[in-house]
């Protein structure tokens, strides 16, 4: 069992509250979902889905093909119509759309007379629609029930009933008339709830279970939800959430705070981190433990403000004067996001430097399931030189030179000690130098001695498929889950892997796993990525110097799907 | 007890006869005089040659980058807000490059001390305009004289409703050491423009010149009132008035933050296992 759901209309329509609702319907009821969105910037108007797939089946990737469209504008049958599946339908309501179809695969939904008909409003027209879903689908209607006394119980009793009539009444009427309807769902009657998260969600979360207490931002799609989610729990976990006036404030304002003793954190977007730059440079020369998360979106300038594209890869590599080291994760996974967010506040306060979680508009907005977090995995070790123990320290200066590089990051105020530091170069005590042979020692100890130690502990990609594969399909971040979900399709005839790289720089040594001679014994290696000219294929070349057989590139905004990629990958190999 | 042996630092890089030295001396004495330890409170300086002053003293200190001192003391001060945060200056750093830092920190009212050392000129990039330098003024790079109209902190203070804006002079030090005093102790974000002589670059604005116009307010001046506060702010020319110009009692930016109205940020426990009910918000 695979089936796709296309939520289509225009921006406020409340697509995101069906196709929110209908996830979590599914995730309740032990089904594995997938789901992503296409929308377009702006408020009201336009054209915008949101898309969800559900199985009984792991998913990690969005399908082409759709078995229900649920249509609340014209646009969303002219788009959409050709990727309904042979038995799919499409349902919508004639006297909203101001149309009728008479195609066998319509089925017109009167949501909006349903919902006054059954003691509702006309606005609960969006609950009759998902009633109809799920009445379409054989799928029960108590976890809705449920959510909608969940999300109305603000409103009182009154609205939560009336609302429940009316999914009822949306439910029925797709039982009752749709009578070419072959979905059926395998309610799988031992399966337990599972987690529903957004990878944007699994960032926040990774930050509030690392201990963070301040994070600062200038608003920026796709990075916000980040601030949103600790806004929301500023207040259970004592975290200061401030929207800067700029994103320069906003990174010198987490620089402040970590300097001040606090585990802070900024994010932003490709266009918001072009002005954090001299702020990391400042983070690197000062040593103050930083990290940023930057979510991708197709650029140059403003580019496409709400679509996805795995473009910064190489602007984060290079970014900052001076010379300086730094650690790029990349998350594939919600799951994955939540990790390396968490090893991303460790290292950062471990080494004192800028740490980043590179994402993009595609992983930010896709919700997965999951069996659940291990909150036990969660690493917290708190670095800091504090109270007592800054006390007791004889002798303190903030940069003093050591055989690791690393130097005591003590609190300012919990001892007499100074913590001075400066975006001169400085001598140990952190005081303005000139001097050359004190510059050579400072450049060793932020970079020539911290390196080796921070390369250390980047992981290995990570391979799925076949351990001797003839071909290797290579990628980096949001990819992740398509990339794994077409070699499920081509392993079925050929002999495939995929190598993914979460964790990309400093590049990955090849002590514990040889990915080198891996790509090297397999006959095709191709590299996908979401981007016009092959920033990670690059990155390899420069690192180790294998360079990819083939190469496969995505820049129209929108994310690969299994089918186009499938397709695209058995015309490269075909070719052959 | 803390002396002015305590805030003994670097010997200062400053040009003979700086408008800075006379600055940095009643600083110090200032802080020893209100009893206030090196380690109990950080400086946060950006870039040009007031911003080297805590080198030049005993303090903690970030001295960042230039123009981004308030952001800096901002986070520092939502970190800790026990810790007094006091940033060091000037008029490029502060008026120019950093200028939308400061009107976002006069609307937040953060309780941070701004200390700017206006000399009207830059001096670390060796003589081109800031945005305090006289119309007409010649420089190196501006042949046919400045064109802009000179920036003015204190109307712009009193039109964000600045808590705290204050004009001093660096040669009336008895009067500069009463008000860094008076800033020291008020209860949110508080604004000293320094008149400060440059004697490498500004041959404008000399000692001599500032001697000649700055006054001291009259004792029956109300900082409170508002709109006279505008009227003060707007006199420059002839007479230069020094003093406290404009003061509210708006309450601060710290004391309006739920999560730190008790303990500071910095000192509160974080306690890992918490996590675990927060995922079950996931299913």
């Amino acid at each position: 069992m695979d089936y796709t759901i296309k939520i289509g209309g225009e921006a406020g329509q409340g697509i995101q509250t069906i196709g929110d609702t209908l996830a979590r319907v599914f995730s309740r009821t032990g089904f594995h979902v997938f789901s992503h969105q296409d929308y377009e910037s702006r408020i009201r108007g336009g054209h915008n889905f949101y898309q969800i797939r559900l199985s009984d089946r792991p998913l990690s990737a969005s399908k082409d093909s759709i078995d229900i469209i649920v249509a609340l504008d014209r646009d969303s049958i002219t788009h959409h119509e050709r990727e309904l599946k042979e038995h799919g339908r499409i349902i919508y309501d004639s006297s909203a759309l101001k149309l009728k179809y008479d195609k066998p695969s319509f089925l017109d939904i009167p949501f909006a007379d349903l919902a006054v008909q059954s003691g509702g409003d006309r606005i609960m027209a969006n609950t009759a629609a998902t009633g109809a879903v799920l009445g379409m689908l054989g799928m029960e209607l108590t976890h809705f029930l449920d959510i909608i006394g969940e999300t109305f119980r603000k409103k009182g009793d009154e609205v939560i009933l009336e609302n429940k009539n009316v999914a009822l009444a949306g439910y029925e009427y797709a039982v009752r008339n749709c009578t070419r309807c072959s979905f059926s769902v395998i309610a799988g009657a031992a399966a337990k709830p599972k987690m529903l998260i957004s990878g944007i969600e699994a960032i926040g979360l990774g930050a509030v279970a690392s201990g963070c207490k301040f994070y600062s931002a200038y608003p920026m799609t796709p990075s916000t939800g980040i601030m949103n989610y600790l806004a929301a729990k500023e207040k259970e976990y004592g975290i200061v959430v401030e929207q800067a006036e700029d994103e320069i404030a906003a990174i010198n304002m987490t620089l402040g705070a970590s300097f001040a003793g606090v585990r802070s954190m900024t994010g932003t977007s490709g266009g918001g981190f072009a002005l954090m730059v001299e702020g990391l440079s400042l983070a690197a020369m000062t040593e103050t433990p930083v990290v940023i998360a930057v979510g991708q979106r197709p650029g140059p300038a403003t580019g496409f403000p709400t679509r996805t594209e795995q473009g910064e890869l190489q602007f984060l590599i290079s970014a900052g004067h001076g010379e300086f080291p730094r650690i790029i994760f990349a998350p594939g996974t919600p799951k994955q996001a939540f990790s390396l967010t968490n090893k991303a506040f460790d290292l950062a306060e471990k080494y004192q430097i800028p740490v980043f979680i590179l994402f993009d508009t595609y992983l930010a907005d896709s919700q997965w399931t999951l069996d659940g977090l291990d909150a036990s995995r969660v690493i917290y070790m708190d670095y800091r030189l504090r109270g007592d123990a800054f006390k007791q320290v004889a002798d303190y200066k903030r940069h003093a030179l050591t055989e690791s590089g690393i130097s005591l990051l003590g609190v300012p105020g919990d001892a007499k000690h100074l913590v001075v530091t400066d975006s001169d170069e400085h001598d140990e005590e952190g005081h303005i130098v000139e001097d050359a042979a004190m510059r050579v020692k400072m450049v060793q100890k932020r970079l020539h001695k911290k390196l080796p130690l921070i390369k250390r502990e980047i992981a290995s990609p990570f391979v799925y498929g076949d351990h001797k594969p003839d071909v290797i399909i290579t990628g980096w971040g949001s990819t992740y889950g398509v990339l794994k979900e077409v070699v499920d399709e081509l392993s079925k005839t050929r002999s495939i892997a995929m190598l993914h790289y979460s964790e990309l720089f400093p590049f990955p040594h090849t002590e514990q796993f040889d990915y080198l001679r891996f790509l090297q014994n397999a006959e095709q290696t191709i590299c996908v990525e979401n981007n016009a000219t092959g920033q990670f294929s690059r990155l390899m070349r420069a690192e180790t110097g294998y360079e990819f057989t083939t190469s496969i590139h995505k820049f129209d905004g929108r994310p690969f799907t299994v089918e186009t990629l499938v397709g695209e990958i058995n015309g490269h190999l075909g070719k052959l | 007890m803390v002396t002015l042996e305590n805030y003994k630092g670097q010997v200062p890089a400053w040009c003979p006869g700086c408008g800075n030295f006379p600055i940095l001396k009643t600083f110090k004495e200032v802080m020893v005089e209100l009893g206030i330890e090196p380690h109990q409170f950080t400086v946060v300086s950006g870039i040009g040659q007031a911003a080297k002053l805590p080198h030049y003293t005993k303090c903690n200190t970030f001295n960042g980058l230039h123009g981004r001192t308030l952001p800096v003391a901002t986070g520092i001060r939502l970190a800790n807000h026990e810790m007094p945060v006091i940033i060091v200056t000037g008029d490029g750093d502060c008026y120019g490059e950093g200028g939308n830092h400061l009107m976002a920190a006069m609307r937040r009212n953060i309780n941070v001390k701004l200390f700017v050392h206006d000399n009207q000129i830059y001096g670390l990039t060796k003589g081109q305009p800031s945005p305090t330098t006289g119309e007409g003024m010649v420089t190196k790079n501006m042949p046919f004289g400045v064109i802009a109209e000179q920036f003015n902190p204190m109307t712009l203070a009193v039109a964000l409703d600045c808590s705290f804006a204050a004009r001093g002079f660096a040669a009336d030090t008895d009067h500069l050491k009463a008000l860094m005093k008076e800033a020291i102790n008020h209860k949110g974000f508080a604004l000293i423009d320094i008149l400060q002589p440059c004697v490498t670059y500004n041959k404008v604005n000399t000692y001599e010149w500032y001697r000649q116009r700055a006054y001291h307010l009259e004792p029956d001046y109300d900082p409170e009132d508002r709109k006279a506060a505008f009227s003060k702010a707007l006199e420059w020319g002839d007479r230069i008035p020094i003093g406290v110009i404009y003061r509210n009692h708006r309450p601060t930016f710290e004391e309006r933050i739920p999560m730190i109205a008790g303990t500071p940020l910095v000192h509160q426990a974080f306690d890992v296992t918490k996590i675990q009910a927060t995922l079950k918000e996931f299913y």
